[in-house]
């Protein structure tokens, strides 16, 4: 023990330069919130409010309930494009699972609430499977087979709705996706928790271990014995089924249940984790990234509608962000890489 | 005669630490024009530091570094490689789906007024050079599909050709056969003669020896001699090294040794007409409990393909292994390490976590072993620090990251791995390429006890030393196939290379 101190105490007497530049991957990412924060409570009064604090929160809880999954993935070293899609379906079976209002012209067939929760839950986790299985049986590369999944999740979304628009879902989804408890919005709860959830499985179980370790070196991975492949496959089907939970909570949200709703969903999930600092080539980062990352998000998103800017000019900036985080992302790898070297 | 001339590179007071761990203390290094500059030491000696430093792999250090007399800074290995040096690391660095001739001319391919690679030229170059070589191969076959040895011999010529004044050789002759050894010694003198200063790091000090002009020893990152290799000798060296008495602990095995009775032990691995593709060809033969069984055979043999199968990472074309008379077909290496194999892979890069910390490394394939659920990093921890204290990992800090330990430390981190639960058949490729004299000795001597504790262990490896210093019975391959198998009888260096 007294040795490790000893180094302990070594690497830290090699100065903070060194410290600071292994750990940029995550100090960036807090920096740039901290620096947005500042500039919008400067640019807007009504900006840092508490009241614009649970906005901000809200907006980006379903964007954080699918990101939870997705940084699993990408700790991984791999990427599932089909988030957004598998978002969309889910929602739309609950709801197709649910009565609608007569005026509502889907064949669909309503069942009782918890038959649709699970279904709909079921229906996500097979889509899941599929990617799954694409990945580690064929070798389908993850970009190429959720890019297909993305396709097919859509196109049973377009066969459920056919173009129409439904509002009823099970009343629980309902309660979580829309209402609140003491003033807080169950939604933002529910994101909470399985931001907690993912965290506590990342960091404090063998399966975390393992997703972390598979990220870090694939072949030694395999060399030590681990099942590489029933690893990248769980992680593609946890991604698909916090995109289902995502999608039927966001349903409730929004109040409908259509095609294509979800879409910009899967931009804003994969630059919550990357903005974050999760390594896309694997095995550094992890949800307390994510967070950060939500937050920047969240913060640009709702802070830009406060200073009044030009909303074709925000699609700009929003882009200008991630690539400045993508930039930070590829030289905070190479910097950790130095250090270690 | 060197001192006649002024240096080409000189080091001064080189002092580098990692984590808080100094490599190298206070250096001093000079190359001359026209010179073979032989390096040894231990691993983690400060060798291939020094190196790095040189190529520009390392930029931050303290000392001087000086080129034709003039303070030099490298900001980069390209820095380097344009002040005209260039090193050949110990690890093969080639692409393999590219051709011979695009690898030798990697990074400035011949090309035409227009930018277009001119083909036909850089065939025809790359052949020429590689025939002054002695190098006879089709510059248009893709590289990957020649035998490692070959693509070694490769890239070293890339690099001795590419017009460096000095270059650096880190362990060239560990994956090369006998002659192809001598064609690279030739290679080198011709070198020499013609001005350029070539730094030769290597384990093998016969072949110091017999190359270089001067010799440089390193000891826990000082350098403790330097001396004309025409002046001193083997043992001297050895001693200088290791700083204890050296004679005893390198065995030359020139003569004859006698193998034990074959083990009446139980069959742990039995192995049935095994073939792959190109690569194997109906090989059959049996692993006992507490025996080694040493597999020989010059690279390309085989041996890299049949230990990927023991373990589940390959899957064989026909054939059928037996663990404790069980046929087995593994789906994956999960299923033959929870069969009791495990397998230590001769590439330390593809088998470590490098940024993960030592005892994350050790703990990997015992995790389910040790937790369930959840994970339980103090007991890791303890674990860890026995392996570390047994193996005698320097430094011995568990928390550190992988990739601040050197080469032999590493190799010794990927044996730890498995002993903690030890398997039923244990798979060693090459465990001691690249290790000092003291790290053999320290690995030769766990094996030893992992026998007498009952395992069956398979020890593949291209040099004749290290399966003879460890085995009870010997199989030589040869192209793919079982061409000799010594037991109950002498062997020695001189009998395995003339079977193979």
């Amino acid at each position: 023990m007294s040795s490790e101190t000893a180094l302990a105490a070594g690497q830290r007497a090699r100065g903070l330069a060194p410290f600071l530049r292994s750990q940029m991957r995550n100090i960036a990412p807090f920096l740039t919130l901290i620096f947005l924060s500042g500039f919008f409570a400067f640019a807007s009064p009504s900006f840092a409010t508490l009241d614009n604090l649970g906005n901000i929160l809200t907006q980006v809880s379903v964007t954080g309930i699918i990101a939870v999954g997705l940084t699993f993935v990408i700790l991984c070293a791999e990427i599932d494009l089909s988030i957004a899609s598998i978002a969309n379906v889910t929602g739309i079976a609950v709801a197709y699972f649910t009565l609608q209002e007569s005026y509502v012209n889907i064949a669909n067939i309503p069942l009782p609430g918890a038959v649709a929760i699970i279904l709909s839950i079921l229906l996500c986790a097979l889509l899941g499977l599929v990617n799954a299985l694409g990945l580690t049986v064929i070798g389908i590369p993850s970009f190429i087979m959720t890019l297909a999944m993305m396709q097919i999740a859509a196109g049973i979304s377009a066969l459920l709705v056919r173009g129409q628009i439904a509002y009823k879902v099970p009343s629980l989804i309902t309660t979580l996706g829309s209402g609140s408890i003491g003033g807080i919005p169950w939604i933002v709860i529910v994101a909470a928790i399985m931001l907690l959830g993912g965290h506590l499985v990342l960091t404090y179980t063998r399966f975390g271990r393992y997703v972390y370790m598979v990220g870090g070196n694939r072949e030694a991975a395999e060399y030590a014995g681990l099942n590489v492949k029933l690893i990248l496959g769980a992680v593609m089907i946890i991604s698909a089924v916090c995109s289902g939970i995502g999608g039927m909570l966001g349903v409730a949200h929004f109040g409908s249940a259509q095609q294509n709703e979800f879409d910009t969903y899967l931009l804003d999930s994969i630059a919550a984790v990357v903005v974050g600092g999760t390594s896309l080539f694997g095995g550094r980062g992890g949800i307390g990234n994510t967070i950060v990352g939500l937050f920047v998000l969240g913060v640009l998103n709702n802070g830009l509608d406060h200073v009044n800017i030009d909303s074709f000019l925000k699609i700009l900036i929003r882009g200008l962000i991630l690539l400045a985080a993508l930039v930070i992302n590829v030289y905070a790898q190479r910097l950790r890489e130095k250090a270690v070297e | 005669m060197p001192e006649t001339r002024s240096p080409i590179l000189e080091l001064q007071g080189i002092t580098k630490s990692f984590g808080g761990v100094e490599a190298l203390r206070g250096v001093d290094f000079a190359l001359y024009p026209g010179e073979i500059h032989g390096l040894v030491g231990e691993n983690g000696a400060g060798k291939s530091t020094l190196m790095k430093i040189i190529a520009g792999v390392h930029t931050e250090f303290s000392g001087r570094f000086l080129i034709d007399g003039t303070e030099t800074h490298f900001r980069s290995a390209r820095d380097a490689h344009a002040a005209g040096i260039a090193m050949v690391h110990q690890e093969l660095s080639v692409a393999p789906d590219l051709t011979v001739a695009e690898n030798v001319f990697l990074g400035n391919q011949p090309t035409n007024a227009l930018g277009l690679v001119q083909w036909r030229r850089m065939a025809r170059e790359a052949g020429e050079q590689l025939a002054r070589f002695g190098i006879d191969v089709d510059p248009m076959s893709r590289l990957g599909d020649l035998p490692i040895g070959l693509q070694q011999l490769i890239e070293i010529a890339r690099v001795l050709f590419s017009g460096a004044r000095i270059v650096i050789l880190d362990e060239p002759t560990s994956a090369l056969s006998p002659p192809e050894v001598e064609r690279l010694f030739t290679t080198l003198r011709r070198l020499r003669a013609q001005g350029t200063s070539i730094v030769f790091i290597s384990h093998f000090i016969e072949d110091i020896l017999r190359v270089s002009d001067t010799v440089t020893v390193f000891r826990n990152g000082r350098k403790v001699a330097e001396t004309a290799s025409a002046a001193t000798s083997k043992g001297a060296l050895i001693e200088a090294m290791i700083g204890r008495g050296g004679e005893a602990l390198e065995h030359s095995y020139t003569d004859d040794l006698m193998l034990p009775q074959p083990s009446e032990s139980p069959v742990v691995l039995k192995v049935d007409q095994l073939s792959l593709a190109r690569s194997l060809k109906d090989i059959s033969f049996e692993a006992r409990a507490g025996e080694v069984l040493g597999i020989y055979g010059f690279m390309g043999c085989g041996q890299q393909e049949l230990s990927r199968i023991l373990f589940g990472k390959l899957k064989p074309d026909g054939g059928t292994l037996f663990v404790d008379g069980t046929p087995k077909t593994f789906a994956s290496t999960a299923a033959a390490r929870r069969a009791g194999v495990a397998l230590v892979p001769e590439s330390r890069r593809d088998m470590l976590f490098h940024q993960e910390p030592v005892y994350k490394n050790i703990s990997i394939s015992i995790l389910d072993r040790i937790s369930s659920l959840l994970l339980k990093p103090a007991q890791e921890r303890d674990i860890a620090k026995r392996q570390v204290e047994q193996l005698q990992i320097r430094p011995p800090v568990v928390g550190l990251d992988l990739g601040m330990l050197s080469g032999g430390n590493q190799q010794k981190v990927a044996l730890a791995k498995w002993l903690t639960y030890p398997p039923k058949l244990l798979v060693l490729c090459e465990p001691t390429r690249g290790m000092d004299v003291g790290a053999k000795n320290d690995v030769i001597n766990i094996v030893r006890d992992l026998r007498t504790k009952g395992l069956a262990i398979i020890v593949l490896s291209t040099e004749p030393e290290t399966v003879l210093s460890l085995a009870d019975r010997i199989l030589v391959l040869k192209r793919g196939a079982v061409v000799r198998e010594f037991r109950n009888e002498p062997v020695s260096k001189d009998r395995l290379l003339e079977a193979a």
